[in-house]
């Protein structure tokens, strides 16, 4: 009745609506990632300097006005990298969080509507999966493919669809024996149908809300990767990179390390706050943190 | 059903999972393009040293033969050689287990110790300002990236103060404590939120029982019905969480056993990985894949024991 009213209101008053519903943290969170989306997109005009050129001139300049964030060994701006890091984590983590939620969801969703073999076969390669940590079975996987972009992309998207899948599945097997399922098997719907049109807009919220922290631990998962030299190669300015080369530096330079694990802090606190907000808006009974 | 016959199901539920991690690992080796001895040799093995190198890795037999025998050694703990090394992997794998296992368990310690007290205030003063506090500090704790905790720890506590060492790891007993101060506090830094969050809610539910009811009636004040009388049910979940979360856990272990220089499993796998020591790598996916499995059954019987509720359902 509410919904079939707010339908007919003029698209600006839904928006505005919509948005009026959206707890505290959807809000905070929401703004704090559009700043770093827009500050990436505009990185190249936000700042004088470029992330490659090297100033030798210049080397291990504590943070001052022209150099907010200080320089590193090789004399460049180190909040001009950080910028431009921007460009590099955050599509890295929306792509290896979003590609395997498609087919993590639509698969756990699938096992748990159709259960028998399926989901048996399903649930043993989930068993196994998720005996390996993470991490390891991650760096096991580049180890084997060698390193590179692309492979640790390859590696996240063999792996990373099974917390998807087992949430989604757990989810459908509650949903399966509502009314509305029955009802619509009870009209002659095949499950194709019942699954993708009536349930996974029902099983998907867990998910969704699972993705924010997802989104971080990618972006971790990537830093982290290149920090122990399996991930981006140095001259890229990837946080993770970053803190990896200002190591060295630590004693005399301590910018050059901490300042880019700022803007993994600030990332993922937005995404997280994103996450907290839309289990609420959702009424989600799990939280953000995993 | 008895405790006997549980803990019989309970294993035999594991002997499919245990096999397809086996044969993960057995594969490792397999799918590496081209030749791993080459790659390991960096290409400048001669047919001869090529030959010997297989038939010693067992490589120059049929795949079910090589994975009957992988099977067999690993049972007895043998796990193949290392080209680079020349040692056998289960000695080098197995001397840096221990290291890794302390690790693991100083920094559950040291995650309870910091979830706890802020999880009983969130649950006391729940939706009001140190609520919403304690879950701020748990959103930025868990956006900290291990390895960058890692660092400000080492200029704050190892260099700036002075208080703990900042690499390696000791030779007596006291001296290993005092080593994994730095490390273990950076990984439970990153699960105490996750504990905190999961202890709140536990709290909050337990809070709903009639016994607290019954307790609250007999006139007990608020803090003395939480801590005598909620948390001992709320804490009986801890050890599930714990070992749910043990994979994040040796994952945040392998970034920060590097970053300290700590001679435990991960920084083995590190270096294995760059040395490209195929029988190391596969050996070490293996054990902590096992690790894993282990500690939730570990987990799984420590909860049955506690509450024998469990059994009936």
């Amino acid at each position: 009745m509410e919904y079939s009213k707010a339908l007919n209101l003029p698209l600006r008053r839904r928006l505005a609506e919509e948005f009026s519903r959206w707890p505290m943290t959807l809000k905070i969170g929401s703004i704090m990632f559009l700043g770093i989306v827009l500050a990436g997109i505009f990185a190249p005009w936000l700042v004088p300097y470029d992330p490659y050129t090297q100033d030798l001139n210049n080397t291990l300049q504590p943070p001052s006005l022209t150099h907010p964030f200080g320089t590193d060994n090789f004399g460049r701006d180190v909040l001009t990298r950080v910028l431009f890091g921007i460009r590099i984590d955050l599509p890295f983590g929306f792509l290896t969080t979003y590609v395997p939620m498609v087919y993590g969801v639509v698969l756990g969703a699938m096992a748990g509507y159709a259960g028998g073999f399926f989901d048996g076969i399903l649930m043993r390669v989930l068993d196994v999966v998720v005996a390996f940590p993470f991490l390891v079975l991650i760096i096991v996987i580049v180890a084997i493919l060698g390193p590179g972009i692309f492979n640790i992309y390859l590696s996240i998207f063999l792996t990373a669809w099974t917390m998807y899948a087992r949430l989604a599945r757990a989810e459908m097997l509650v949903e399966r024996n509502k009314d509305y399922i029955l009802a619509a098997r009870n009209l002659g719907y095949g499950p194709g149908r019942i699954v993708f049109r009536h349930a996974l807009p029902n099983v998907i919220n867990s998910s969704i809300v699972f993705s924010m922290s997802d989104f971080v631990l990618n972006i971790m998962l990537v830093s982290g990767l290149s920090f122990l030299g399996l991930g981006v190669t140095p001259p890229t300015p990837e946080w993770g990179a970053m803190i990896a080369e200002g190591r060295d530096f630590i004693f005399e330079a301590w910018w050059i390390s901490t300042l880019p694990g700022l803007a993994l802090v600030v990332t993922g606190a937005a995404l997280c706050l994103i996450g907290d907000g839309l289990a609420q808006r959702l009424g989600e009974r799990r939280h953000a943190l995993i | 059903m008895n405790l006997l016959s549980y803990i019989v199901s309970r294993l035999l539920q594991m002997i499919p999972v245990v096999i397809g991690v086996s044969l993960v690992a057995f594969l490792a080796i397999h799918l590496v393009p081209g030749d791993p001895v080459q790659l390991m040799m960096h290409g400048r093995a001669t047919p001869e040293t090529l030959q010997a190198a297989h038939a010693k890795l067992g490589l120059d037999q049929p795949l079910l033969v090589q994975y009957w025998n992988f099977i067999r050694n690993a049972a007895t703990g043998s796990l193949g050689t290392s080209i680079i090394q020349n040692a056998d992997v289960g000695k080098i794998v197995g001397e840096r287990l221990l290291p890794t296992v302390l690790l693991l368990v100083t920094s559950a310690v040291f995650a309870i110790l910091i979830a706890l007290p802020l999880s009983i205030i969130a649950a006391r003063r729940s939706d009001q300002l140190a609520d919403h506090v304690i879950r701020l500090l748990g959103i930025i704790g868990f956006a900290m990236p291990p390895f960058w905790v890692g660092i400000i720890l080492m200029l704050f506590f190892g260099i700036y103060l002075d208080w703990f060492p900042i690499s390696g790891y000791g030779r007596s007993f006291g001296d290993r404590m005092y080593h994994l101060v730095l490390p273990s506090l950076t990984i439970a830094l990153f699960l105490a939120p996750i504990l905190i969050q999961s202890l709140r809610a536990a709290i909050l539910d337990v809070m709903t029982a009639e016994y607290i009811t019954v307790a609250r009636a007999k006139g007990l004040g608020p803090w003395r019905v939480l801590i005598k009388h909620a948390l001992r049910n709320a804490l009986m979940p801890v050890t599930t969480i714990l070992a749910v979360n043990i994979g994040w856990l040796l994952s945040g272990a392998v970034v920060v056993e590097y970053l300290f220089s700590f001679p435990g499993l991960g920084s083995l796998l590190v270096r294995a990985v760059g040395q490209r020591d195929y029988p190391v790598i596969q050996g070490l996916s293996l054990v902590f894949a096992i690790l894993v499995l282990f500690v939730n059954l570990l987990a799984d019987l420590s909860y049955m024991l506690i509450d024998r509720r469990v059994l009936k359902a």
